[in-house]
């Protein structure tokens, strides 16, 4: 029985549409807790951690989603990434488990409160390295043979993924920074503003060095960029414009630009990567068709995606709404 | 020594599983208890059913908050130690585990945040609305995990097309032969849970004569509960066996110990499973019973473990001793909820102090019992990961080595050691403060409030604070 139609696009593009969601979202609040020890002061700390704690929790749902959804529509992925990267993903979870819970107690604590600062700063940037090599990874490809992963334990752990790895926590603290001028007043927005060109220096830094770097190691990269121009050189000129757009927003006190210019930066970036690679989903073997879960399992489940995601969306955009605006130095301790 | 990548596997998912557990099966319980104070309130307008709603949603919600904590893990393990597993039954797996994902996060974005930020803030009629829909997501919840879980042990609606599994019947695989039995069975359990900690805390809290005339409400409709549902577990648990005896005999062999396959098999009390002869050493037991409960007649032939060769027979100690914690328990328990009725009828329930010590005992034995049945389950269906389809070797990732899988293991046991140590103690603090403990009003727009479920909680972290 033939499908009417092929629904392997639309969930490449579901998938694809949750990562750069969950990039972006979690990406400001890990971004906090990377910026966590270089603070200008323990208020400070405290505004940070208030900026991002009503939605972080929502945010980090998304992964979830995304590792659920990916074993229902794209299995191959699932059981080829996790085994590949055993134990980045174990550094991952430890991670998040960690700033989790320093999330919820530093509010409650008092005399311990130096011991969740460090366990949530700590937490952030292993999460953040971490899936900063997870990027790497895929661009480096995976050893598979007859759709399992035959590679090492270390494949992950390369120098290229070393460098995609500080390069995520450099984008991750960029986006804190600008979330934080956008959220933030006084002197602790000061000390966002002077931070952030920093950041953006280290990230442009990585970006060439990876744009450099990418096409030596893989020929099926270089071939895609320099075989012919394509409209493809259109997504580095976007990535760019919008460093250059975050920079005059920086240099005009811009307070809500610098985190939607560096959104952009991201963005192009993301679809960069993804257009240097598709249709190969687990390079440099298999496609999303290769990948994909049967017609029928995917069918089941989009059709509770359907009904479930907008209401999510709504709620996401709702929660987003009511806790607008900036945050004020202490408040929300109890 | 060589370390084996199975076997530090099996140890890690089943720490990590049963570490987990635990807090959904008394997180669905509560989440009913609450339902019904809230509909008590709705209804008598007596201030006390939503005090003691109140106390029991800031449990609620740090229990909550460490299952949400706990269970990250497992959206992960699956593709990290049990790839081929994942694989090969992904056409069916991916989507029930996926709608369990699903459930939660419409349940959390819609109705967690109006029973935990809500009071006061809603009309009356939305809030038990939305407590009433919180219960019930939950069970939903519940059902994709045992749906998912079941079809590992009684496989149905599916064919194998090359290597991998293809879902013939959406119906048949999820509600295959077992799902019924194992989702009575796990959602009594939870009100077992649930019933057994609000007794034992409500009695806690009469021994120090706090807040009597709430917790003495508490105690008594918990007690009418458990001695309705102590003897109903035990019926819903029989038929369960009974349908593991038809789809699972070799399971029920290890359970009763029962090497040959054999009529007038006795009901062993006591037993050391020997299995590499075969046998049992130091048995006692009640002669005929087993064949009576499993065959409704003295003479009835049972299975025993000889129907499968020993490479293919669980590891039979582990089964049997589970499954005689899990059923002394429950018996522990009918004869706890029967003496509640005992002393009430004699009306010397308010007075019998020992009693109360006892519910507070019993409040940590649900969770044992709950534990070991799943250890009789799980073990019981060893070696085979899908039952008569795929082993545990056959389901492991084929890259894993030993080192990786211990490496795992040790920092999971850490990490979640000093989350349920955090967990714990900020548990045992609310329920210090109990019943009587005032939320102080916070200064700023209250909708400015974070809406996670443990800032639901504004009780301090440290003595003093």
């Amino acid at each position: 029985m033939e499908p009417v139609f092929d629904l392997v696009p639309i969930w490449a593009g579901i998938i694809g549409f949750g990562i750069i969601m969950y990039v972006l979202m979690d990406g400001f609040d890990l971004g906090q807790g990377i910026l966590f020890p270089f603070a200008p002061d323990e208020d400070a700390r405290g505004v940070m951690m208030n900026s991002v704690a009503p939605v972080w929790d929502g945010n980090e749902t998304w992964l979830i989603l995304g590792g659920a959804g990916l074993l229902a529509a794209f299995p191959l992925v699932y059981s080829v990434f996790l085994p590949a990267l055993y134990l980045g993903v174990f550094l991952m979870l430890a991670g998040l488990i960690f700033r989790g819970v320093a999330f919820e107690f530093r509010f409650k604590a008092k005399t311990s409160r130096y011991l969740w600062n460090w366990a949530f700063a700590g937490g952030s940037i292993l999460a953040s390295f971490a899936q900063g090599a997870v990027v790497g990874t895929y661009i480096q490809g995976f050893e598979v043979e007859n759709f399992r992963y035959v590679g090492g334990a270390l494949d992950w752990l390369t120098p290229f993924t070393v460098m995609t790895g500080l390069g995520m926590l450099a984008g991750y603290a960029l986006l804190g920074s600008t979330w934080l001028i956008m959220k933030s007043e006084g002197y602790i927005q000061d000390w966002a503003y002077r931070i952030t060109p920093y950041l953006l220096a280290a990230l442009a830094a990585v970006f060439v060095i990876v744009s450099i770097w990418t096409p030596l190691v893989n020929d099926d990269v270089r071939s895609r960029w320099f075989d012919q121009v394509s409209l493809i050189w259109l997504l580095p000129v976007g990535a760019l414009i919008s460093m250059a757009v975050l920079l005059r927003a920086l240099k005009r006190r811009d307070e809500g630009m610098p985190f939607v210019a560096t959104m952009g930066i991201f963005i192009f970036a993301y679809l960069g990567l993804l257009f240097s690679k598709l249709p190969y989903i687990v390079p440099p073997t298999y496609t999303i068709w290769d990948a994909a879960s049967a017609h029928e399992s995917q069918l089941f489940l989009l059709i509770g995606l359907l009904f479930v995601i907008p209401f999510v969306l709504m709620y996401t955009a709702w929660t987003y709404w009511v806790f607008r605006g900036k945050v004020k130095a202490g408040v929300g301790y109890h | 020594m060589e370390l084996d990548p199975l076997l530090l596997s099996r140890l890690q998912f089943a720490f990590v599983v049963s570490f987990h557990a635990i807090f959904p099966v008394f997180t669905i319980g509560l989440a009913s208890y609450i339902a019904v104070l809230e509909g008590l309130a709705y209804k008598t307008e007596n201030p006390i059913w939503t005090r003691l709603s109140s106390f029991w949603t800031r449990v609620f919600a740090v229990v909550f908050g460490m299952g949400v904590v706990s269970g990250i893990v497992m959206a992960f393990q699956f593709g990290t130690n049990w790839s081929n597993f994942s694989y090969i039954s992904a056409n069916f797996l991916g989507p029930i585990l996926s709608y369990e994902v699903v459930t939660a996060f419409f349940l959390e974005a819609a109705f967690l945040g109006v029973l935990l930020f809500g009071r006061g803030k809603v009309p009356p009629g939305i809030f038990l609305l939305s407590a009433i829909l919180v219960a019930v997501g939950t069970f939903i919840s519940s059902f994709w995990i045992l749906s998912a879980n079941s079809w590992m042990h009684t496989p149905a609606g599916f064919e194998f097309r090359g290597e991998l599994i293809y879902v013939t019947s959406w119906l048949e695989a999820i509600f295959n032969p077992s799902l019924p039995y194992r989702f009575a069975h796990m959602g009594l359990a939870s009100f077992l849970t649930g019933g057994f900690v609000v007794a034992g805390v409500s009695a806690w809290y009469l021994i120090r004569k706090r807040e009597v005339e709430a917790n003495r409400k508490a105690l008594s409709m918990t007690l009418w509960l458990l001695l309705i549902l102590t003897p109903l577990q035990t019926w819903v648990g029989d038929l369960h066996g009974l349908n593991t005896l038809e789809h699972q005999p070799v399971k029920v062999a290890a359970m009763e110990g029962n090497w040959e396959t054999q009529s007038n098999v006795p009901l062993l009390l006591f037993a050391l499973p020997d299995q590499e002869n075969q046998t049992n050493r130091f048995e006692i037991g009640i002669p005929n019973l087993a064949s009576i409960i499993l065959k409704h007649s003295a003479d009835g032939v049972v299975p025993g473990l000889n129907e499968v060769a020993p490479e293919e027979q669980p590891p039979v100690a582990w089964v049997f001793w589970s499954f005689r914690v899990m059923v002394g328990i429950g018996l522990l328990m009918i004869a706890v909820a029967v003496t509640g009725l005992v002393l009430r009828l004699k009306g010397t329930l308010w007075s019998s102090q020992w009693y109360w010590r006892v519910l507070q005992v019993m409040s940590i034995t649900p969770f044992i019992a709950v534990i070991a049945g799943w250890f009789t389950t799980e073990i019981g269906r060893a070696p085979w990961l899908i039952y008569g389809v795929m082993t545990f070797e056959q389901g492991l990732t084929p890259s894993l080595q030993g080192w990786m899988a211990l490496v795992t293991l040790i920092g999971y046991i850490v990490v979640y050691a000093l989350v349920f140590t955090g967990g714990l103690y900020y548990l045992m603090r609310i329920l210090r403060d109990g019943l009587e403990y005032q939320a102080h009003e916070p200064d700023d727009e209250p909708s400015h409030r974070a809406k996670r479920p443990l800032s639901a909680v504004d009780v301090p972290l440290e003595e003093g604070a």
